[in-house]
């Protein structure tokens, strides 16, 4: 196994609020390999993206604070860097792509001139002119047409689609070794969301990134990933490659968001939803946080007493956190067939 | 991949290769085709396939913010008209030497205290000292224009920098700043500029225009700092922070430019109080001095006259409220035309 290029130990984030401390991440450990594609899945407000974003020292503190942990890039810890540092490595080497390209686009400035700025931020040397052929090239490649005259265009002559591509190209201007996608689908229409995966996709045949896909889209997952982290309630529940996540999830939350997928391979009558609610992240339930929730726990007293270790089960680089791991037998499912997000 | 985008992508290529062949031979396709030229749009902006319009259909009108703004001020019948009106004002102001009549302390002992006449065109009639109204009143406009345009230039700049401070970093600075304008703002306008102009010495209008611009900034930094407030959580300017860009950076180049609207809007009513303000003060006495002329000072004087020699109050007086209402009508036009929200081009 290569050197991770990203590598998370034990961080874990807090906020304070007027209500207590809300502890958005515990505990969260993982490895970003070259290359890679590492999807990450869970409910909203489980700390998928407060995870990413204390990394880049994007959250706001107060009231957030990171309360431990490393994350190590290229040898260094990016959580004790210095501001200015940080800052020449976010959008250089580490870039991200958000959520909704409606608003994540400034109104006021052309695409041209936001994507030109992403790429003088990092080369100062580089003049307009130069800055605005590299911007026209970056807009051709993520398939935007007639990306010379579309350079000098507001954001609001972007269709949403046209604007996530720009997001993208503006992610992948100065050649990233890690993208950072956060929900890059989520505010698109369905045929568009196609589109925008294969945009990420020659993104990082162009670049050779590795990704952070951060998502509760599992079609996304299974189109993308190539190993995926399940979190819940702020830890990691499970993380496995995509094809064990799939076809023998070993964590009963992994195995209640199966069911709940709406599948075209399976002739399912109704979707079995997980009971219940998201649980409180400010005074979580003792033990494992989903033993409420849980169809496989059956009232055990380890599941209420206990917090779950995430630990190796099963063959290869499986790690669940459930005590019953084990019991969870390998459900005959079949892996990327049809899992939504098709093209 | 769809089969439909590449489709909906070429299509209007052609067309417009089609339309820019008609027009120019041999213009390159990559020609910008930006907010500001007119001349190729209108024959594309009319598609006649419906389902064309929803990419390109936008693309082909592209216009910029400014070129939608410019559009719906326009449209702003009285708000045109204002600006015209403003327009003339100030150049009346500008070339007082070349276009008043007399000067402004120049005697004319065979017509003193004249009502409006066509005689030695005394058009606004003469003093008790027998100067010429009409080229009083035009040097007063220019003075009292000049302060106004100061005070609102120099507060705009106070407010917006404070502002924008307060409302980007937060916390104990904002705080602070906001105390400040608390403060300023809980001050006596009236008694603190009486007091300073005593002080200060009178007179002068750098002075008197720097005193006002001290207080006036207020509105604007809470105008500002709010529009920062709510600014800063946008994702943009996540995405910006994303980026790597500084914090001077997004506030400058991110969030400053997403203010202009309301700044705008703000610093034209300033410039409004500001004649006002200072036609008051003028008017107490503590304002500007004689001999120069300002507009409150020349109704100052023509009020101790009574209503016998009514020109004295009238002209100035009207102008005054000319100019106001003028600016306002202008404030109002800009507040329609630069908001954002509003895509839409009024009829």
């Amino acid at each position: 196994m290569p050197e991770p290029v990203l590598s998370i130990r034990d961080l874990t984030v807090e906020f304070d609020t007027e209500d207590g401390v809300v502890h958005a991440v515990t505990g969260v450990s993982w490895d970003l390999h070259p290359g890679e594609v590492l999807g990450i899945v869970g409910e909203s407000g489980s700390g998928k993206s407060v995870s990413m974003l204390s990394v880049l020292g994007l959250i706001p503190q107060p009231p957030g604070r990171i309360v431990s942990g490393e994350a190590i890039f290229k040898g260094e810890d990016l959580l004790r860097m210095p501001r200015r540092k940080l800052r020449a490595i976010r959008g250089g080497d580490i870039a991200m792509i958000f959520q909704d390209p409606m608003t994540s686009l400034n109104p006021v400035l052309t695409v041209g001139y936001q994507i030109a700025e992403a790429l003088q931020a990092h080369n100062p040397d580089l003049s307009d002119k130069q800055a605005e052929q590299r911007t026209i090239e970056l807009l051709r490649l993520v398939g935007v047409p007639s990306a010379e005259r579309r350079v000098h265009q507001y954001p609001h002559e972007f269709s949403g689609g046209m604007r996530q591509r720009a997001m993208i190209a503006m992610a992948i201007a100065n050649d990233p070794s890690v993208l950072i996608a956060d929900e890059p689908t989520t505010a698109l229409d369905v045929t568009i969301q196609a589109q925008i995966v294969e945009v990420l996709k020659a993104a990082q045949r162009e670049t050779h990134a590795a990704i952070v896909l951060i998502t509760h889209d599992l079609g996304l997952i299974a189109e993308l990933a190539d190993r995926v982290v399940v979190m819940y309630a702020g830890r990691v529940v499970e993380l496995a490659d995509v094809y064990a996540i799939f076809g023998a999830p070993r964590h009963p939350y992994t195995v209640g968001l199966m069911s709940s997928l709406a599948r075209l391979d399976a002739d399912l009558e109704r979707l079995e939803p997980i009971p219940g609610q998201p649980p409180s992240l400010i005074t979580p339930p003792p033990g494992c946080a989903f033993h409420p929730r849980c169809a496989h726990s059956q009232g055990r007293a380890r599941c209420r007493a206990e917090i779950p270790e995430l630990r190796q089960v099963g063959e290869g680089d499986h790690l669940s956190a459930c005590h019953f791991a084990e019991e969870l037998e390998a459900r005959p499912l079949q892996v990327g067939a049809g899992v939504g997000g098709g093209t | 991949m769809t089969d439909r985008q590449p489709s909906a992508d070429r299509l209007p290529e052609e067309r417009e290769e089609v339309e820019l062949g008609s027009q120019s031979v041999g213009r390159p396709a990559s020609a910008p085709v930006g907010g500001a030229m007119a001349i190729p749009e209108e024959p594309l902006s009319v598609p006649s396939d419906v389902s064309l319009t929803y990419e390109h259909g936008v693309e082909l009108r592209a216009r910029s913010q400014w070129a939608y703004a410019r559009m719906r001020f326009l449209r702003h019948r009285l708000a045109v008209a204002s600006l015209v009106v403003l327009f003339l004002i100030a150049l009346v102001a500008v070339f007082a030497d070349q276009l008043a009549p007399y000067s402004y302390d120049e005697l004319d002992l065979e017509n003193i205290a004249s009502p409006p006449t066509l005689e030695g065109w005394h058009l606004f009639g003469t003093d008790l000292l027998g100067r010429d109204y009409l080229s009083r009143v035009i040097f007063g406009v220019r003075t009292s224009l000049w302060v106004a345009v100061f005070v609102a230039a120099l507060s705009t700049a106070i407010g917006t920098a404070i502002g924008a401070i307060a409302g980007y970093y937060g916390g104990w600075l904002d705080n602070l700043l906001m105390r400040v304008t608390d403060l300023v703002l809980t001050l006596p306008t009236l008694a603190v500029l009486l007091t300073a102009s005593v002080y200060l010495g009178q007179g002068k209008p750098v002075r008197v225009a720097v005193i006002l611009a001290l207080l006036f900034w207020t509105g604007l930094a809470r105008i500002v700092r709010g529009l920062f407030l709510s600014l800063r959580e946008k994702e943009f300017v996540e995405a910006a922070r994303a980026a790597g860009a500084s914090d001077g950076r997004i506030i400058l180049r991110h969030i400053l430019p997403n203010c202009v609207g309301p700044i705008v809007v703000t610093m034209t009513l300033i410039v409004a109080t500001a004649i006002l303000v200072e036609a008051a003060l003028s008017f107490l006495g503590f304002g500007i001095q004689p001999p120069q002329p300002a507009l409150g000072k020349l109704i100052a004087e023509g009020e101790t006259e009574g209503f016998a020699l009514w020109w004295l109050v009238t002209f100035p007086g009207l102008v005054i409220v000319i100019i106001c209402l003028a600016i306002n009508f202008v404030g109002d036009g800009l507040r329609d035309a630069l908001d954002p929200t509003q895509r839409r081009v009024r009829a």
